[in-house]
């Protein structure tokens, strides 16, 4: 598997690529602004690339352009964005298409190494990995409704499921056993009256269509 | 016949100490100030004579010298203004603010204003009073000055025109002694004079009360504004050195323990715990960073607004927080930062104190108010007295002349509601 990475900041870069290599990506370029990335792109033709929100030169949201462009152009790129904060809209726009082959994550997860890794991996793969709190922030918009109804830890299980974890993954972040996670998801599927979904980024896109996200 | 000089040093005599020289000084200050202000206090005696002469012979034509007067009641303001400014320093007078030439471009509305009706009253009633005291100060320094130099006087007239009586030297001992008396009370006297002249003018030339209050508050609105952004710009000076700085360093630091968690493998259970420690502790300081600088002026603010802002905000919230932010356009953007650390403090307050099981937080404009309401279902009994931070935010209101309420009844529920002005 083959990455670029566009990310403006030397430190944070360094690590990235050092996180990437662990979890067994070549990275093939490394690029500190949004055109570059672009032309990384269009050259290496990469399974992922990772890419900062904020880039030169005007530090805004280079890096969502960036990604809309590369989703449109190399739909077999998958994209990760990093983002110092949660802009909703952004995670929104770039959901709206399409929920696999993208990840939102905030700039910190990153220190979470093995997390990091599998999330890499996971959008690679076709996955969807959002920030907990992209999601946390999309179902705070959700005025009223059957939201309601959801216990604690269901809301927890509904905030993993729509951040783009597996089944397995939910059972290790919350330390609960996989039967358990079955049956919490059952239950918000049914409160929520959702169609049913077993792959992991169709899950994601039925609670998404829910938060009225896409 | 020539004269030859010699140049004696003599340092005591061509400068002398400056206690010595002060006086001198300021006598020569205050008496230029008085005699400067003879030329036009004179002009309104002149129009006086002319008025009174006119009002004898022809009754019909006395309203031109009043006219006259009223006309020229601006350039003789003018001439007065640039006379304490010069002679008397740059504070003497209290001016009001400039606003273009409004005597020469609207006189109508000139006329209309309190200072108007002032400055013609100083120069036709008080300028004819001043004008003969003014004459007076400068006749004394002068016959002070020749009864003290009587002597030389009597020495350079020729010897037919020099008085004849008897005992004139007696007399012009006494003379001289009197002049110089003159001259040693005369810098008091035009001291006097002086400060009479200025406090006059003070009076119907300078400010009025109001005017100074006006212009007191203007500035201070002006300065106090400049000290809210420069202390906004300044939060987020910190904010973009962390975050460029220490907080990428710091997440480094964390993803090289992480990678040295995960790959370091087959070393010893103290090492690994050490390097495990070492991890969380990274990833802690990450965080603590973060709500630091999110404490000081979010980058989201200033990027993306109000709405992203408190949506981040009220997401980290532990309690469930319904947020409404309803604003077409952005407001100012130190509204837009009072509005933020509201919020977030009051949350922080419902969280820590109000023991509530959700908040509410309203975000809109009414007409140019910026109107922020964080409403909970918690205990109540929230105070600025009780230590929690409010006392802070009422002030952060009010540092943009915005106003900041808490209804907090014993027992709930709590409301704190927040109006800053912004200008559409």
């Amino acid at each position: 598997m083959r990455a670029v990475i566009a990310e403006d900041s030397v430190l944070l870069r360094i690590g990235v690529v050092k996180v990437l290599e662990m979890a067994g990506f070549e990275v093939a370029a490394q690029v500190e602004d949004g055109e570059a990335l672009l032309a990384a792109v269009a050259e290496h033709r990469p399974d992922i690339a990772v890419v900062d929100v904020r880039m030169p030169p005007d530090f805004t949201d280079e890096g969502v352009r960036a990604a809309t462009v590369i989703r449109r152009r190399w739909p077999d790129t998958a994209v990760l964005l990093l983002s110092q904060y949660v802009e909703e809209r952004y995670a929104t726009d770039l959901l709206a298409a399409n929920t696999s082959k993208i990840g939102y994550l905030l700039k910190q997860r990153v220190a979470d190494v093995e997390e990091f890794a599998d999330s890499v991996r996971r959008v690679a793969a076709g996955g969807t990995a959002l920030d907990p709190q992209v999601v946390s922030q999309l179902l705070l918009r959700r005025h009223s409704g059957p939201l309601d109804r959801l216990t604690r830890r269901e809301h927890e299980v509904l905030e993993l499921m729509a951040s783009g974890r597996s089944n397995a993954g939910i059972a290790a972040g919350l330390v609960i056993s996989d039967s358990a996670v079955a049956k919490h998801i059952n239950n918000i599927f049914a409160k929520l009256d959702l169609p049913k979904a077993d792959a992991d980024h169709r899950r994601v896109l039925a609670v998404l269509r829910f938060l009225d996200v896409v | 016949m020539s004269w030859g000089f010699t140049v004696v040093p003599m340092p005591f005599a061509l400068h002398p100490p400056e206690s010595l020289r002060r006086p001198f000084r300021e006598a020569g200050r205050s008496t230029a100030f008085v005699a400067a202000g003879l030329p036009p206090h004179l002009v309104a005696v002149a129009l006086w004579v002319w008025l009174v002469g006119l009002a004898v012979v022809v009754p019909g034509f006395a309203p031109l010298p009043a006219a006259l007067l009223i006309v020229s009641a601006g350039v003789l303001t003018a001439v007065q203004r640039w006379r304490y400014r010069t002679l008397r320093g740059p504070g003497a007078l209290q001016v009001p603010p400039r606003t273009g030439r409004p005597a020469l471009r609207h006189p109508i509305q000139w006329l209309r204003s309190p200072g108007a009706w002032r400055q013609i009253a100083y120069h036709g009633l008080v300028g004819p009073l001043l004008a003969p005291v003014e004459a007076a100060v400068l006749v004394l320094w002068a016959a002070g000055f020749a009864a003290a130099s009587i002597y030389v006087w009597i020495w350079a007239l020729p010897p037919e025109q020099r008085l004849t009586q008897v005992g004139y030297t007696t007399q012009a001992a006494y003379i001289t002694a009197g002049g110089l008396a003159l001259t040693a009370v005369m810098p008091w006297l035009t001291g006097r004079v002086a400060r009479l002249e200025a406090g006059v003018a003070n009076v119907l030339l300078g400010q009025t009360r109001a005017e100074r209050l006006q212009r007191r508050v203007e500035d201070l609105t002006e300065s106090r504004a400049g000290v809210v952004d420069a202390a906004d710009a300044e939060r987020r000076r910190i904010e973009r050195d962390l975050h460029d700085g220490a907080q990428q360093r710091l997440v480094a630091l964390a993803v090289n323990l992480g990678i040295a968690r995960a790959t370091l493998t087959d070393l010893s259970a103290e090492a690994r715990r050490v390097i495990d420690d070492a991890h969380t502790e990274a990833k802690q300081a990450v965080a603590e960073l973060n709500d630091l600088v999110r404490g000081l002026h979010p980058a989201v603010l200033d990027d993306r607004g109000l709405d992203a802002a408190l949506s981040g905000v009220a997401a980290r919230a532990p309690i469930p927080v319904r947020l409404s932010v309803d604003l077409a356009t952005r407001p100012p953007a130190t509204a837009e930062a009072v509005a933020y650390f509201t919020v977030s403090e009051a949350l922080t307050n419902v969280v820590k104190h109000a023991r509530a099981s959700k908040a509410e937080v309203t975000v809109e404009r009414r007409g140019g108010t910026l109107v922020v309401v964080i409403a909970d279902d918690g205990v109540g009994g929230a105070g600025p007295s009780g230590g929690t931070g409010l006392a802070g935010l009422a002030k952060r209101a009010a540092s943009v002349d915005g106003t900041f309420t808490c209804h907090s009844p014993l027992g709930g529920p709590t409301v704190i509601t927040v109006e800053l002005p912004c200008a559409p």
